[in-house]
């Protein structure tokens, strides 16, 4: 199935991770990066089909909701906090 | 070394009664000072680029998780309907994802959804569960037990209690914070109506023993309420196997919204509550008004979140919180953890700093956000009542910090924290004359302190 491709999961890990980068909340930001990288790292070795689909669609929904939780971040900005030590691209 | 401690500052405070030694002005002004002055962290805005602090006072409250944001604004755009509006389209997708969260607040507690009310938060809660089961059994039953160490909206509701002509037993707490089941037990009378101890406590994070109470007191057929606000979705919690009569939880401190909770009432065996707010007869009649569908929303989403990800955040939670206990106590002596160091929930520690004031450790660490005792005591200056219950010294509870701990703290906060308290804490002793005594080995015991 095309869906659980290799190349497929690489591909939505690198968009989950670049939106992530997005956020501007230091905690969030930081969060998401994490739990994204854990979360695909724990499930490296699941072998069954359905349960791969059903992994990949909730990776899919997440990555639209960092999407607009992003754009909120950006729209209602806070000052950074003190261990952020460069400005975040 | 604990032992050491206790008993050096309890010399040290019945010394320090009736003294005009100018020597030791400074532990008596900083009494004094915070008896006498009314404030001193003054409240201030933070400038447009000023950095913000860290934030590490996760008992008082929680960020909202994204994932709960994002749940609850499709109903405050769109979908805006009044659940209890029967007749159209808007009140039934409304009352549809009502039912949605109280399934999945359900789901985290282990309970049936119809035993789930929605309510304002875990203080309308604990106010409904304590005088409503009181006011309706009055005719039989007249006695409460609750603890010293218990929330404040629950010591106040008994107090109201008893001048409504219940009896009311304040149980007290070992020194680890625990309670003495035996005490319990014994304490119980035929007359007992409803016993109510919390799961986690806000400042010291000490674990009670629920289950084994739970059982005692539907051995006894007794109520028992629970306060959960600060174990749900952090500590697995299930009523069921508990033996949990009612349990108050509170949105605001899982990572959800602020102004929604939830209040648990067994159906079997039924539990009978007297409604706080009357009215349309809304949550089964047990609390009337317009259930807030985009806050239920977002408390159902937080709770669905906090049981996936339960295991992951506690693992975490206490490596962090491992890693700075032994950081700051390894760098400095004379820290007291307060609270049984096995039955707690690791993301809340209360550290006490011999020879330091709590105010002004606070002042010092101005780039963390931290808090001594919880956030509803720190209004009045006496040092928190829950250190007091656990027999901490007077000084000691004053000086005493809380570090809360929670899913988006990260490890360079962690360590940040801990390199600024340890900075500070060695400053605010180098000018602290008693420290200096301690140093030169002079046993504070020995000194007569003389009046002149």
């Amino acid at each position: 199935m095309a869906s659980c491709s290799r190349a497929q999961v690489i591909s939505l890990y690198r968009m989950l991770m670049k939106e992530s980068k997005q956020f501007p909340s230091y905690n969030y930001r930081t969060y998401a990066l994490r739990r994204v990288k854990d979360g695909f790292r724990e499930n490296l070795h699941v072998d069954n089909p359905k349960t791969l689909d059903v992994l990949l669609n909730q990776a899919r929904e997440n990555l639209a909701l960092i999407k607009r939780q992003v754009s909120i971040g950006h729209l209602y900005s806070a000052q950074k906090t003190i261990v952020e030590k460069e400005p975040h691209l | 070394m604990n032992m050491m401690n206790r008993t050096l500052s309890r010399k040290l405070l019945r010394s320090m009664c009736g003294i005009s030694n100018p020597r030791l002005s400074f532990a008596q002004s900083a009494v004094n000072t915070v008896q006498g002055q009314k404030e001193l962290i003054k409240s201030r805005e933070l400038e447009k680029d000023e950095l913000r602090p860290l934030y590490m006072d996760f008992q008082a409250t929680t960020p909202m998780d994204p994932r709960v944001l994002d749940a609850m604004l499709p109903f405050q755009v769109n979908y805006y309907g009044n659940p209890h509006s029967r007749t159209h389209a808007y009140g039934w997708e409304s009352e549809s994802a009502v039912e949605k969260a109280r399934k999945q607040v359900a789901d985290l507690i282990g309970a049936d959804p119809r035993e789930i009310v929605f309510t304002s938060g875990a203080t309308e809660s604990n106010n409904m569960s304590i005088k409503g089961v009181a006011r309706f059994y009055k005719a039989k039953k007249n006695h409460i037990i609750t603890t010293q160490t218990e929330h404040k909206c629950v010591l106040d509701s008994c107090r109201i209690m008893e001048a409504e002509g219940f009896d009311v037993t304040y149980l007290p707490v070992k020194n680890n914070g625990l309670i003495d089941l035996k005490q319990l037990e014994e304490t119980i009378r035929p007359d007992t109506s409803l016993v109510s101890i919390m799961t986690v406590n806000n400042e010291i994070g000490v674990k009670q023993p629920i289950k084994e109470i739970g059982h005692l007191c539907r051995s006894k057929n007794v109520f028992f309420h629970t306060d959960a606000a600060q174990a749900v979705g952090k500590i697995p919690v299930n009523v069921n196997d508990w033996k949990v009569d009612l349990m108050s939880i509170s949105g605001h401190k899982i990572y959800g919204p602020k102004g929604v909770g939830a209040l648990y009432v067994k159906r079997r065996p039924r539990v009978r509550i007297e409604p706080l707010l009357n009215g349309g007869g809304q949550e089964r009649g047990l609390r009337s008004g317009t259930v807030p569908t985009p806050l239920a929303v977002g408390f159902g989403a937080a709770c669905e979140i906090a049981q996936q990800e339960l295991e992951y955040d506690y693992k975490r939670v206490t490596v962090l919180a491992n890693r700075l206990v032994q950081k700051i106590m390894s760098e400095i002596p004379d820290v007291v953890m307060n609270g049984d160091p096995d039955q707690r929930y690791p993301g809340c520690i209360n550290l006490s700093f011999a020879y330091v004031e709590g105010e002004s450790l606070l002042m010092a660490l101005k780039d963390v956000a931290l808090s001594s005792g919880s956030a509803c005591t720190s209004a009045s200056l006496e040092p928190s009542y829950v250190l007091r219950a656990i027999g901490a010294d007077e000084d000691l509870a004053h000086s005493s910090i809380r570090f809360g701990i929670g899913r988006f703290t990260t490890e360079e906060e962690v360590d940040f924290t801990v390199e600024k308290c340890i900075q500070q804490v060695k400053r605010l002793r180098e000018m602290s004359p008693l420290w200096e005594m301690v140093q030169e080995g002079i046993d504070i015991k020995s000194i007569k302190w003389t009046q002149h």
